[in-house]
């Protein structure tokens, strides 16, 4: 097995200041936007965040970049996290910060659900279809002996879509070690307790009976994001990394609270919030 | 460009041995089949490259998206299973996956229709073409025989972007010589007539030529436009046909909602109010039976839609 690099003090400051920072965007492109989900996008951004700051090797020139077919590729499955992915692209350079102000306004390219942007690889909003069109792309880098990786983050709500399992059977069955499943375990949706609504566990063992290898880990420790991604990336079969996480991460109020799946902040929950992640910055 | 109808031959046949040609000239044609590859054909290239073949299993949803995929990366992804599974089972795979990022995906279905036969209602796609239509950017293609399917893979395989084409199963009459036939998105007028056009596509184009037979014996001169492209409509031909006769016979293998026989009623009733009668599935489930039966008993035959030709030229304005 390869060397799992660390994080060092001053990468994990910056990067837990910028997860704040870019939460406060995703509140304020929801508040702004009047609409949207900011509960899985805060559950899952720090995940998101580390993919694109250190592990994914990507380029913002688009596909002008003669080195764009080597970019490993980041699939955001659960597309009612857009925000989060929006606010990532940004900070990487992919568009304007300025222009995460027009998110799911009439004319706006960031779309209430992910398509056709530069850094967004597949439409998504749908749930459930987000890891067989990894397996897809994953199959032709193959056929191209093209080493690059390909991430696909699911909701843990999605795991319950049957599509899910039909992908999860021929990942394996295709023996695709390029696929790096990331499953955003925030235990909520928006009907309430996943247990509750349909219940999942025992999940890790379903991904395991599908013939994956399986990482469990703190999903907002940027430790041990940084650990998991580096060691799925030496596995010779799929990896699913089982993060789990907290549903308005960041917002004391919002915190494990399935009423923030889908509803965006008052006035005076928006000054609220971002007073709080502030304090994190 | 029009045949004797002799020679009958396998639409699936031609579909398999087209994507080995096509696989043989460029590495970028890739296929992918849902437990289906003997009956669909895909299993031709299966054999011929093993490599760029993937057998997705019972799992349409899946082998849609992961088309998507492939597609999203380069590749000229075709993907093969009966026409009720790729255009009903994996619909929303269809539309969010493929047609909305408008990625080089071409759906080729076999086993559309009635003539589906033994296996039943459930088997039988008389839904497909109203489905796919419906969504944006996808061109929904159905060949009449050998000929014209080898004609339309090689078109979609070299035209970017979503396609639907639906392949029947039974071996049918070659209508095209396949010398003369040149395949583009327009409608063509097989027989000039002046009392009532008939607009068909797939198994139903022999029968509508029979047809026009049957009524010039009667005096009656019908006009023939085979139209294997329903979406993007041909609408300058059928127009034209239309205001030249009077009257619209749409015949489809395919319910009446939905399909060209709909296609024309949005076109007349927008452009050239005229009479109409769609000759399809009357909102009705299929059954079993034998094609040849089956399309018999639904009226799918010239012996059956002469009447309704007839009663339609009573209707002329």
């Amino acid at each position: 097995m390869t060397d799992i690099k660390k994080l060092n003090e001053s990468d994990l400051k910056d990067l837990s200041a910028q997860a704040s920072r870019l939460r406060i965007n995703c509140v304020k492109m929801i508040h702004n936007a009047a609409s949207g989900h900011i509960g899985g996008a805060l559950s899952a951004i720090d995940l998101i965040l580390v993919l694109y700051k250190k592990i994914i090797n990507h380029y913002c020139q688009w596909d002008c970049d003669p080195e764009w077919g080597k970019r490993d590729r980041f699939v955001l499955s659960k597309g009612h996290a857009s925000s989060a992915l929006y606010s990532v692209l940004a900070e990487c350079g992919y568009f304007e910060e300025e222009e995460l102000m027009t998110f799911r306004k009439l004319g706006s390219r960031l779309q209430g659900h992910p398509c056709c942007l530069p850094g967004v690889e597949i439409p998504s909003g749908s749930l459930g279809q987000g890891l067989s069109v990894a397996n897809g792309i994953a199959l032709s880098l193959k056929l191209d002996k093209n080493p690059a990786k390909v991430f696909v983050m699911l909701g843990d709500g999605e795991n319950q879509e049957g599509q899910v399992w039909e992908a999860a059977m021929s990942s394996a069955h295709y023996k695709l070690d390029n696929v790096i499943a990331i499953i955003d375990r925030n235990r909520l949706q928006i009907d309430g307790n996943t247990e509750d609504v349909m219940a999942l566990e025992p999940l890790a063992d379903k991904w395991r009976a599908f013939g994956w290898e399986v990482l469990e880990i703190d999903g907002h420790d940027l430790q041990q994001i940084y650990g998991a991604y580096q060691q799925a990336a030496t596995k010779n079969r799929p990896v699913a990394i089982i993060a789990n996480t907290v549903k308005g991460k960041g917002v004391s109020f919002m915190e494990n609270n399935a009423k923030w799946h889908g509803i965006p902040p008052k006035d005076e929950e928006f000054i609220k919030a971002v007073e709080e992640l502030k304090e994190k910055c | 460009m029009l045949t004797d109808n002799k020679v009958i031959s396998s639409l699936r046949k031609a579909y398999g041995e087209t994507l080995v040609e096509l696989g043989k000239e460029n590495p970028a044609i890739v296929v992918l089949d849902a437990d289906l590859s003997g009956s669909t054909q895909t299993s031709q290239f299966a054999k011929a490259f093993p490599d760029r073949f993937f057998n997705m299993g019972i799992a349409e949803q899946d082998a849609i998206g992961t088309a998507a995929g492939l597609a999203s990366t380069g590749k000229i992804a075709f993907i093969s299973t009966f026409a009720v599974f790729a255009s009903g089972r994996a619909w929303d795979q269809v539309r969010c996956s493929v047609a909305y990022p408008s990625y080089n995906v071409k759906i080729v279905a076999t086993h559309g229709g009635i003539t589906v036969g033994e296996d039943g209602a459930s088997h039988q796609a008389l839904e497909d073409i109203s489905l796919m239509r419906s969504l944006p950017g996808m061109t929904v293609i159905v060949p009449a025989d050998s000929v014209e399917t080898r004609a339309v893979i090689k078109y979609v395989a070299a035209n970017k972007g979503p396609y639907y084409v639906r392949v029947a199963r039974p071996n049918l009459p070659e209508v095209f010589d396949a010398d003369k036939y040149k395949f583009n998105l327009k409608a063509k007028v097989l027989v000039e007539g002046t009392d009532l056009t008939i607009a068909t596509y797939g198994e139903t184009v022999v029968e509508a030529l029979k047809c026009a037979k049957m009524l010039k014996e009667k005096g009656i001169s019908a006009e023939v436009i085979n139209v294997p492209v329903i979406k993007p409509l041909d609408e300058k031909t059928i127009l034209e046909s239309a205001r030249k006769t009077g009257a619209v016979l749409a015949v489809e293998n395919h319910s009446i909602i939905g399909g060209l026989g709909s296609s024309i009623c949005e076109l007349l009733g927008e452009n050239q109010p005229l009479p109409v009668k769609r000759v399809g599935m009357q909102d009705r489930f299929g059954e079993s039976g034998r094609d040849t039966e089956l399309m018999k008993e639904f009226g799918l035959v010239a012996e059956k839609f002469i009447d309704d030709a007839l009663k339609l030229i009573n209707k002329k304005i």
